[in-house]
């Protein structure tokens, strides 16, 4: 293998000229992003609720659907959606908490992964009835549309934008339960929630909101990603089980670490596709396998 | 998993009626081909098998594999590998499967008891995932065809399974061995321990019984047994595709173990026979089958999680007051 020949007419890194390099290291952080947001929104609602939310990868299709009808149906563009598609697909998380996982916490935590399975593989039977499995294109909002020359390569405006929006995201998520007062509640019920609600702070409540906010987080991903990816029932399960790999090998004790493996594993993958195209699926579930030989724990992990 | 356990007075009253059920059940099996279509009979068989090769796991064991397919799929894959492509006799071929299946488990058993509870549904779904894309790149297994017509043969060089009557009993004979592997092993000095590590991990520790090696066996032999339910249907049925080793179909024996009733011997064979039966009608209906697995998943984990035979047992055999969970 090569290193750094230069041969004149463009650069080259281990043999692989820097532009097909840097656009794959591209797909990779953009990819990255989703895991980051998705594997953010599973920790914060597993720290509290103890549920591991099968049905995230559906919300994410829903989140992306409901911006997709949004605009089909109503007329309502991009950057309404960015807000909209959130609450609902939250409310619709909210509703969920309330009727179903709420009676679910007293028993083995085994029941909640089923009983959001099953509402995922309901989500995702009901769009592909209507929807069928093919994708439908969502176009890059106007002011986003082109793309920037950066002088050693050319970024396309929006994917330099979900880039931005995805950090902005997990920072903010991050300044939630980290720096506010309600992120302390949150904090505390995670450690030992019949303490606080001791001290008269609603615990119930919170885990509702806590499950609507992970909701609403997996449907503004959705939304994000409409532009990139196509708008496909399918969307959301091929994405949740190399989410599931990102949190086995982050590990759910960190919001950070949840953040840092996701953008990490994606750019793994994004390397991969340069070097070894053929592996590129197998990466994320390789980097498993030899975490959990090394650090059972996960990288981030403080449980056993 | 204290949840997904029986109290030990119902467990000997359920015994008794297991027992009655099965004498039933073998004899319905038995003249079955006469009145139902024998192909639907043996999917079913096939299922109820995996269903119960998950159950030894899940049920007695207290491990969710969210990814058995792998071991039900990859074993189709070699025996239809075996006989189609290198002409072995089919009972020849059924071993391989078998084998394959249990190093599959072997390999994804030892990552996936590094962790516990929550962490080995993940784990194993995501390694039964990369299962999925290797058979959707490696070349001997056909890709999106997958492994088309192949021959059923005759078993041992004598009895030709093309015969519709033959192979329905050879089917059943495997299918009854397997049943009653399952029942041996759960009954055995090692399936106490299984349950005992199920009920208290910690102290099954703490009685010096080195819990990965017990776990990790009861994953190997779990294993072993959905491929022989696969390696069965990849005969039956003269193909394997990629359709076996999806996560829909790890699923789908999740769900049939638990509408039928985890920890029970009889459970996932009705489960199985319910939901083969409930996909065979829909098939002819424009209703999506996803839509009708996930709804029945919500409500069995919101209404019976102890599913259909845990219910029965629960009402007309258990001791009153001990209907908890």
């Amino acid at each position: 293998m090569k290193c750094w020949v230069y041969d004149g007419a463009m650069t080259m890194i281990f043999g692989i000229p820097v532009q097909a390099f840097l656009g794959q290291l591209l797909v990779g952080l953009i990819n990255g992003s989703f895991y980051a947001m998705l594997s953010l929104g599973l920790a914060v609602i597993f720290g509290l609720l103890r549920v591991i939310n099968f049905a995230h990868g559906a919300l994410y299709m829903l989140g992306a659907f409901i911006g997709y009808l949004l605009l089909t149906r109503f007329g309502i563009g991009y950057w309404p959606a960015l807000i909209l598609s959130p609450l609902i697909v939250g409310g619709f998380g909210v509703v969920v908490e309330r009727l179903a996982l709420s009676r679910l916490y007293d028993i083995d935590p085994l029941y909640g992964l089923l009983f959001t399975f099953g509402l995922a593989l309901v989500l995702e039977g009901v769009f592909r009835y209507y929807y069928g499995v093919s994708g439908s294109p969502y176009s890059v909002p106007p002011l986003l549309s082109g793309g920037t020359n950066l002088g050693f390569m050319f970024l396309p405006n929006y994917r330099g934008w979900v880039v931005v929006a995805s950090m902005i995201v997990c920072f903010g998520t991050w300044a939630l339960i980290e720096k506010t007062r309600l992120g302390s509640y949150l904090r505390a019920a995670t450690e030992n929630p019949g303490l606080v609600q001791a001290f008269g702070v609603n615990v119930p409540l919170l885990l509702t909101l806590t499950y609507g906010l992970g909701a609403a987080l997996a449907g503004l991903a959705g939304v994000l990603a409409a532009p990139i990816y196509q708008v496909s029932p399918l969307m959301g399960s091929d994405l949740i089980i190399v989410v599931f790999a990102v949190v086995v090998v982050g590990g759910m004790g960190s919001i950070l670490g949840a953040i840092v493996t996701g953008y990490m594993l994606g750019l793994a993958e994004g390397l991969t596709k340069v070097f070894y195209p053929e592996a590129s699926n197998l990466v994320v579930f390789v980097i498993m396998a030899i975490v959990l030989l090394v650090r059972p724990a996960g990288l981030f992990g403080r449980d056993a | 998993m204290a949840e997904l356990t029986l109290r030990e007075t119902r467990a000997k009253n359920s015994a008794r009626l297991e027992w009655a059920l099965v004498g039933l059940g073998i004899l319905a099996l038995l003249v079955a081909p006469f009145f139902v279509y024998p192909i639907f009979l043996m999917k079913m068989l096939c299922f109820a098998l995996f269903a119960c090769a998950f159950n030894l796991l899940l049920g007695y064991t207290g491990l969710l594999s969210f990814g058995h397919a792998t071991f039900f799929g990859g074993a189709a894959y070699f025996t239809a590998y075996a006989v189609k492509v290198l002409g072995w006799p089919p009972e020849a071929g059924i071993l391989l499967g078998v084998l394959g299946a249990a190093l599959l488990g072997l390999v994804i058993g030892f990552f996936a008891i590094r962790r516990q509870g929550i962490y080995f549904a993940m784990i194993t779904l995501a390694l039964s995932q990369m299962f999925f894309f290797f058979c959707v790149q490696a070349p001997f297994t056909g890709g999106e065809d997958g492994i088309q017509g192949v021959p059923r043969g005759r078993l041992f060089g004598m009895l030709d399974l093309n015969v519709s009557v033959n192979i329905y009993y050879f089917v059943l004979a495997v299918f009854l061995i397997g049943v009653f592997a399952i029942w041996r092993i759960i009954n055995s000095p090692f399936g106490m321990i299984l349950r005992s590590i199920r009920e208290n991990e910690g102290r099954a520790i703490s009685l010096g019984y080195s819990v990965a090696n017990y776990k990790l066996a009861a994953f190997v032999m779990s294993a072993t047994l959905a491929g022989l339910a696969g390696a069965l249907k990849a005969i039956v049925f003269q193909f394997a595709t990629l359709t076996e080793v999806t996560w829909q179909m790890s699923g789908e024996v999740i769900l049939m173990t638990l509408l039928g009733g985890i920890g029970t011997m009889v459970g996932p064979i009705i489960g199985a026979s319910l939901v083969v039966g409930l996909e065979n009608t829909l098939a002819t209906s424009s209703f999506p089958v996803t839509i009708a697995t996930g709804l029945t998943f919500m409500v069995c984990v919101l209404v019976f999680r102890r599913g259909i035979v845990g219910e029965v047992y629960a009402r007309f055999l258990g001791p009153k007051g001990d209907a908890k969970d």
